[in-house]
């Protein structure tokens, strides 16, 4: 087995085409095609040999994927945070953890969130105070959780709890594999200002977690969840909640799969308005005439200009970084204060363009409704998957090598100013 | 198309700007720009010498070194960087770019060898440096004397050669004519920005030689090419401030901290730190889409309007965050704020880029 590691590209080809060949059948049910899929070791090849992987590096299983889109084949479950909670089960997780959850979520089998922001603490993370304490061979939750993704159809979840106050606030916490389906957890939907609601709170009240089930040990919780925040940003920033969805064809397991990503997508539909929907600027003003308002033309230039630059940067980012250069440039944060740029650029462009129009909502209204959703949808990508502040302060320190902030919040956690 | 610099680039790169650290610090800079002159000609015949910058871009059949708009971009890049004072964007840029443009072969065989060694220091005369579309209306060809006024020519109290777009009876042409001809007056004039000389030029009835045939398109085509190396100039300049600017903020200390702890001046260093990657990015593609005669048509004049907002931006925080020192004479920020100003004026104000802009994309339709 240990050859496979060192397989040029045309091997890889030709193996995962054979593999298809013999295995691929779109008549068979969504769950039995990917429990064939997982245990052949081509679901995740990235993964080690010892668990449903190939033990390959990113550009061979980059060649895998390609193979299988081509050839339209329906790969593992990967909407939601089931991929957060698979890859930090994986680097950190025990054996017996290993063992249990992660088929299960490649499968598709089990859904999972990730209840990790609180009320008392968005920005700083590490200032969470939900409790966790050890009584008769486990652990009991109690505290409130918020911006938990899926969470309404989650069957486990990845936790951070604090088991000691008396640390240092980074000292105290705990990471924890949650089951969601017990009575001691209630999830509520939270209705955001564009109506939508996407999210959820969730109330851990006495919710009980098996000694097994604590990742990492006891008060190593904040290191295991930058494991899993690391690749959140990855993964591209922010949770990849919204999946893209194979062309249609014929057979079960297309039909299948397409229930699922469009269950998993629903309350999504709006994550491209809060990009501010550039597509749309050009066409609005030429369908409205206000493209020949000199006002428009200035600022929807500097929308383009600003558009265009940033995929360009990110495109040299790319180019550096396969070079091989090991410059450290967490093009991530640079990206998203740029993505958050624009998207108010973007707002402001098609207020200028919509005039009086803007007034209006609903699928009456400008471009289907779109523009009015753009307006009321922007001022979450500068908040979501950490603020345009929080990037600022990550670029300033580990880009520009400026000086860390003034701390107030060392010290025993019991001690810290914070909101109850 | 080239989308990255290769290993040969960065490498020149390199030696360029260490060519310049040492020969245009900014005691020399200082030193330079209070001449009348305004440079230095044992650094200039060095570096068109050992360096042979200006022949870089310059095809090898005219004495050149056959390199295109990346590499002209490099070494603007490091000029803006170090602010070099001398007639490179004049001569090298400017009008070696018009006679490559739009000349004869007769006219490039006669001018460019002498641009490309450094022998001849030429300029572009133009009526207007406001934008394209205003040039012919100052300068005119009548029975082949030039008349006329141009109220801005860079570096012409050192031109041999003054290359011209004129009006004539056919339209908007191009010509040439030495400087000592009978007819030319050339008056220095005082300038904000004194690492960049600039003379006001009269013709009355200048003996000039046809150069080459335009149009209003072949001076489009010229404004482009001139904007995209202007653009790797004020790149290379706002990349010094943010470095230096970076520099001051983790050594200043009030408050009995560096003021580059405080959240105020970090936010605004990201957000400079944005502007500069992204105008950066965008100026080294127009000059790869030049070079490969590809891309979109509106990419000069973007870049433009990009490197020059992006310049200002880093000029004003560069001197906000200093403080007091930033306004004084005796440091060197306001060379480069100076600098970022008269580039931002020169060759069309952001707005002017913008609107030229726009209008290649209504005529292109869907660009996004």
């Amino acid at each position: 087995m240990n050859d496979t590691v060192t397989m040029t590209e045309p091997e890889i080809v030709a193996a995962v085409s054979a593999w298809i060949d013999e295995w691929w059948n779109p008549d068979l049910s969504l769950r039995e095609w990917r429990e064939i899929l997982v245990d052949g070791g081509w679901a995740t090849p990235q993964w080690p040999q010892a668990y449903f992987g190939r033990g390959f590096n990113q550009s061979q299983a980059a060649v895998v994927s390609k193979v299988f889109h081509q050839a339209g084949v329906v790969p593992v479950a990967q909407s939601g945070p089931r991929r957060l909670a698979a890859e930090t089960i994986l680097a950190m997780g025990s054996a017996d953890q290993k063992q249990r959850y992660l088929r299960p979520i490649l499968t598709g089998e089990h859904a999972w969130c990730q209840l990790f922001s609180e009320p008392g603490s968005g920005s700083d993370l590490a200032g969470l105070s939900t409790k966790a304490e050890f009584v008769n061979d486990h652990w009991v939750i109690n505290g409130q959780k918020v911006w938990n993704t899926s969470a309404h159809h989650a069957d486990f979840g990845i936790l951070v709890a604090r088991t000691d106050f008396d640390l240092p606030k980074h000292q105290g916490i705990s990471y924890f594999l949650i089951d969601m389906r017990q009575p001691g957890v209630e999830v509520r939907q939270l209705k955001q200002m564009n109506g939508h609601a996407s999210f959820n709170e969730v109330f851990l009240t006495d919710a009980i977690v098996a000694a097994n089930d604590l990742v990492g040990g006891e008060g190593n919780g904040w290191d295991v969840a930058k494991t899993t925040l690391s690749y959140e940003r990855r993964m591209g920033g922010v949770t990849r909640s919204f999946v893209e969805a194979q062309t249609p064809r014929q057979g079960r397991v297309y039909e299948e799969y397409a229930e699922e990503v469009r269950i998993a997508n629903e309350p999504y539909t709006w994550y491209p308005q809060r990009q501010g929907r550039v597509d749309l600027a050009l066409p609005q003003a030429q369908a409205t005439g206000a493209i020949k308002d000199p006002v428009v033309r200035q600022e929807l230039a500097r929308l383009i200009s600003m558009s265009k630059g940033a995929a360009l940067a990110s495109a040299a980012a790319e180019a550096t970084r396969r070079s091989g250069s090991n410059e450290l440039v967490p093009a991530g944060s640079i990206g998203k204060l740029a993505a958050s740029v624009i998207a108010r650029q973007a707002s402001h462009v098609h207020t200028l363009i919509a005039g009086a129009e803007a007034m209006r909502s609903g699928v009456n209204s400008a471009a289907e409704g779109m523009i009015a959703e753009v307006l009321v949808s922007v001022p979450a990508i500068s908040i979501a998957g950490g603020t345009d502040e929080i990037q600022r302060n990550i670029i300033a320190e580990r880009v520009l090598g400026m000086p860390s902030e003034v701390r107030s919040d060392t010290g025993p956690f019991r001690d810290i100013k914070r909101n109850d | 198309m080239q989308t990255a610099f290769s290993e040969d680039q960065e490498q020149f790169r390199l030696t360029i700007g260490r060519f310049l650290q040492d020969k245009s610090p900014p005691s020399a800079v200082r030193s330079l720009m209070a001449t009348e002159q305004g440079f230095d000609a044992s650094v200039w015949s060095q570096m068109c010498g050992e360096l042979g910058l200006a022949g870089m871009h310059i095809p090898e059949a005219y004495g050149g070194f056959g390199f295109g708009p990346v590499e002209l971009g490099i070494v603007a890049e490091e000029m803006g960087r170090h602010l070099y004072c001398g007639p490179f964007f004049s001569s090298a840029v400017m009008a070696a770019g018009a006679l490559m443009l739009n000349a004869t072969s007769k006219a490039k065989e006669a001018w460019l060898p002498g641009i490309a060694d450094g022998s001849v220091l030429a300029t572009l005369v133009l009526d207007s440096l406001d934008g394209p579309e205003q040039i012919g209306a100052g300068v005119s060809v009548q029975a082949g004397a030039l008349h006329g006024l141009a109220p801005l020519v860079v570096d012409a109290h050192l031109a041999d050669l003054m290359v011209v777009i004129a009006r004539d009876a056919q339209g908007l042409n191009l010509y040439t004519l030495t400087a000592d001809t009978a007819g030319v007056v050339v008056e220095p004039i005082e300038v904000l920005d004194p690492t960049r000389k600039l003379a006001r030029v009269i013709f009355d009835g200048a003996e000039v030689e046809h150069a080459g045939n335009m149009d209003e398109a072949a001076v489009a085509k010229t404004w482009d090419y001139m904007c995209v190396a202007l653009a790797h100039e004020m790149i290379g300049g706002a990349q010094q401030l943010l470095e230096t600017t970076l520099e001051y903020t983790k050594l200043r200390y009030q408050f009995g901290r560096p003021i580059g702890s405080f959240q105020s001046l970090k936010h605004r260093c990201a957000d400079l730190l944005l502007a500069v990657e992204t105008a950066k990015a965008a100026t080294h593609h127009a000059a790869q889409c030049l070079a490969a005669g590809e891309g979109e048509p509106y990419l000069p004049s973007m870049v433009k309007a990009m490197a020059a907002d992006t310049y200002m931006l880093a000029a004003k925080e560069a001197i906000q965050m200093r403080g007091g020192i930033g306004f004084t004479w005796e440091e060197d920020t306001h060379l480069w704020f100076k600098r970022a100003k008269s580039s931002e004026v020169f060759l069309g104000l952001p707005s002017v880029h913008r609107e030229r802009m726009m209008t290649m994309i209504e005529q292109q339709e869907s660009v996004l």
